[in-house]
């Protein structure tokens, strides 16, 4: 089972020091270590279970570069990501057609693969030509909900969610508005 | 208390659906000492145990069996089975509408007198007028407690409002204001006012939205004589040598097929499930399936001209609060052919939570376009557009030729194409929704597409003569004078009007007709 987890600073599972130091590019924001992707910065990591580990970073990636939101961290592009690891672990094919997609993205990418590619415009280019592929529009179509429906993201794009338990909005600013 | 009855008993009346159409029907016919059977799909969920979460409320709700699409409309390719949002549970869609109530105006009962023939259109004059209706209207609002009607003041604009408002005002529109909403504004008819909670979509949490679940089936059950049914999918309707229905073969909760008797049948399963279930009661002796024989049943599928802008402000909006639907304007609902289009349309202030507006905005779309929208999600005002569309034949409920459910029927195939018209009034109603956002500052407009459908008519259409539709003016099947169609697929065009009102209204006068016909023993 693939986990997405907080990591205390500095002491996350299967990461030392040195491998973080190792894996940090200069561009890098996710380090691939033994089995998980973890971010150094932000403080948590995701093993996935049955994706390769450098696969599901490059899916993070490419995550964001589908549906980039400059104020959202990696992690909840990680938790959404984690449905096709678990869909892998009970479906070869989908694990084939993760592999397989993310393989032929490197492989256009070039040297470095798709996360060494520096610019999001440059990646975007190379999705746009898979824009058609099964591959991408199980990714693309995954996270409509996978993404978005995660309840922590809401207030980052000021949605309050539930207001049933609070009463509605009746005293609390449903007509608010001021700058009109 | 709810009366049992014997799946033998043949003195009952028999509702298939318990929706605006069907939940309506049946409380009215309950009321008049008339025996009545609804036999429901879907579950029975009080409303205290509504969802505020638009993904599980609509797994709670919505009707998910699956259904196939075709035409050249663009749900076919984003939503491929899921052509239409409504809902399977007691109360129907009625749990998840928004509430707005209008009557239809006088003209749209004659459209083709009034517009005249439009190529690839099949229009027809309703055989009834707004003047046959209006008593009707009149008692529809008093029971739905719609606002600004028997003295009910209108509900107070929330912040989506205000913006629709003030760019109405900048572009010269008269007719603003919060709408005619079957939602308490005030405490009424045993129920709350509202508490602009924003989740009317997800069915009203606090009973203040209209919805026959917790009025009309409540009532008709404290008479002693309505049983409600739930989780009783009606699979086929049977008849008699002489052609006459004699009841219903429907599958119960756990899956065990059952045969309930009736007197009468009514058919108010909204407008994909009744055609298909009177094409799947096809016999031999009617082969084309029952009340067929105008060829019409499926047909002249409608689903409203619709579309929605949305707009970005410099300053936050918080449109998400509040009444779903917070208001309208209705001056471009009339008809005016120098605007390019017959017919017209209403515009009204819709409001979507995140998942769903990542989900609708643009069904497909990616990259910085799509996400800097979102990102300014809590910056953004919306509107929904509601037009008239022209029934055409080709748009229309067929059986699947190879699929079939869970108990070996074929399930239907949903085909629509935008008329010429429908997509002249859409944009019409686009630039007119860009320039009034546009007056009041807005930075950036997305004419966004339509839903899968929300309204769905017509296809069981009411007519003067039998060669032109599958009802009469009662509702009654042209064919079959026991076998009755109690919802939206009666709509001979659709106005451009949200037609739950008129839904309503026609239940109420055909339940007169059916319990005036059953005490003078014509059927
Ligand atoms: C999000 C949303 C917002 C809306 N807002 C508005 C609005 O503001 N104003 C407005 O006028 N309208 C609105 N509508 C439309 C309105 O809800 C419908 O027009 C109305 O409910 C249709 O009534 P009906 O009786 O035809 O069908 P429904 O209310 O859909 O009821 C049909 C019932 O029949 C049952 N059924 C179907 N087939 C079978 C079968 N074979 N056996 C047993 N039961 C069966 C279904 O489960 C369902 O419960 C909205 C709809 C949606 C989805
Ligand atoms: S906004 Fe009003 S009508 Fe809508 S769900 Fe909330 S309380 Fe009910």
């Amino acid at each position: 089972m693939v986990t997405v987890y907080q990591r205390e600073p500095g002491r996350g599972p299967g990461l030392s020091r040195r491998a973080l130091l190792k894996g940090s590019g200069a561009a890098l924001v996710l380090v691939v270590t033994g089995s998980a992707v973890i971010s150094p910065q932000q403080a948590w990591g995701v093993e996935p279970a049955a994706l390769n580990p450098e696969t599901m970073a490059t899916l993070i990636q490419m995550a964001r570069d589908v549906y980039p939101h400059d104020h959202v961290a990696d992690r909840f592009y990680a938790i959404a990501m984690k449905d096709h690891d678990t869909k892998a672990g009970s479906e070869a094919a989908h694990k084939a057609l993760i592999e397989a997609g993310i393989a032929d993205l490197d492989q256009r990418a070039g040297e470095g693969g798709y996360r060494g590619v520096g610019w999001e415009e440059d990646r975007v280019k190379l999705l746009q030509d898979i824009e058609a592929t099964p591959f991408f529009q199980a990714v693309r179509g995954g996270m409509v909900v996978g993404l978005y429906n995660q309840k922590d993201l809401w207030p980052l794009f000021g949605y309050e969610g539930e207001s049933f338990s609070q009463g509605g909005y009746l005293t609390r600013g449903f007509d608010d508005i001021e700058w009109l | 208390m709810p009366a049992p009855y014997a799946l033998t008993d043949d003195s009952v009346v028999v509702i298939i659906g318990s929706g605006a159409g069907g939940g309506t029907l049946a409380n009215e016919l309950a009321q008049k000492g008339v025996d009545v059977v609804v036999l429901e799909a879907g579950p029975r969920i009080e409303y205290e145990d509504f969802i505020n979460d638009e993904w599980d409320s609509f797994g709670q709700l919505a009707w998910l069996d699956n259904r196939t699409t075709s035409g050249d409309w663009r749900v076919s390719k984003d939503f491929p089975n899921l052509p239409a949002w409504i809902v399977k549970a007691v109360g129907g869609t009625t749990t998840h509408w928004a509430g707005a109530s209008l009557r239809f105006q006088e003209h749209e009962f004659k459209t083709l007198t009034n517009y005249g023939p439009v190529e690839g259109a099949n229009l027809l004059d309703w055989p009834i007028t707004l003047a046959d209706l209006e008593p009707y209207y009149a008692k529809a609002e008093d029971k739905m407690g719609v606002t600004r009607t028997n003295g009910i003041e209108g509900l107070p604009g929330n912040n989506n409002f205000k913006i629709l408002k003030a760019g109405a005002d900048k572009l010269g529109y008269k007719d603003c204001h919060t709408g005619n909403m079957a939602i308490n504004s005030d405490f009424r008819d045993d129920r709350m006012g509202c508490q602009q909670t924003g989740f009317c979509f997800q069915g009203c949490k606090w009973g203040a939205k209209w919805s026959t679940l917790y009025t009309e089936i409540p009532k008709g059950e404290a008479t002693g004589k309505l049983e409600v049914r739930p989780d009783s999918h009606v699979i086929k309707i049977e008849h008699d040598d002489t052609g006459k229905v004699t009841g219903v073969v429907y599958a119960d909760k756990d899956g065990n097929l059952q045969q309930q008797k009736a007197r009468i049948v009514a058919v108010a399963g909204n407008s994909i499930e009744s055609p298909r279930l009177l094409l799947n009661s096809a016999s031999s002796k009617y082969p084309d399936g029952l009340a067929n024989s105008s060829g019409q049943v499926g047909k002249n599928y409608m689903r409203h001209t619709t579309g929605s802008v949305y707009a970005v402000f410099e300053q936050p909006v918080h449109f998400y609060r509040g009444t779903t639907m917070a208001g309208i304007v209705r001056d471009e609902a009339r008809h005016d052919p120098s605007r390019g289009f017959v017919g017209g349309y209403e515009l009204e202030t819709l409001a979507l939570g995140l998942p769903f507006m990542a989900a609708f905005l643009n069904p497909g779309g990616w990259g910085r376009s799509f996400t800097s929208a979102l990102d300014k999600y809590d910056h953004m005002a919306g509107m929904w557009i509601v037009g008239e569309d022209m029934p055409q034949e080709k748009n229309r409920i067929t059986l699947h030729a190879e699929l079939k459910d869970k108990y070996g029927m074929p399930i239907p195939d949903v085909a629509f194409t935008d008329h010429p018209n429908d997509t002249a009034m859409r944009n019409h109603a686009y630039s007119q929704g860009m320039a009034l956002y546009d007056a009041v500052g807005a930075t950036r407009t997305f004419p966004t597409p339509p839903y899968p459908s929300t309204h769905n008519l017509g296809t069981n259409r009411m007519s003067e003569s039998p060669e032109d539709g599958v009802v009469n003016q009662w509702g009654q099947t042209h064919d079959i004078a026991n076998l009755f169609v109690s919802d939206g697929s009666q709509f001979t065009t659709g106005a451009a009007e949200n037609p739950t009102l008129t839904i309503v209204a026609l239940a109420i006068r055909q339940a007169e007709h059916i319990a005036n016909e059953m005490s003078s023993g014509t059927i």
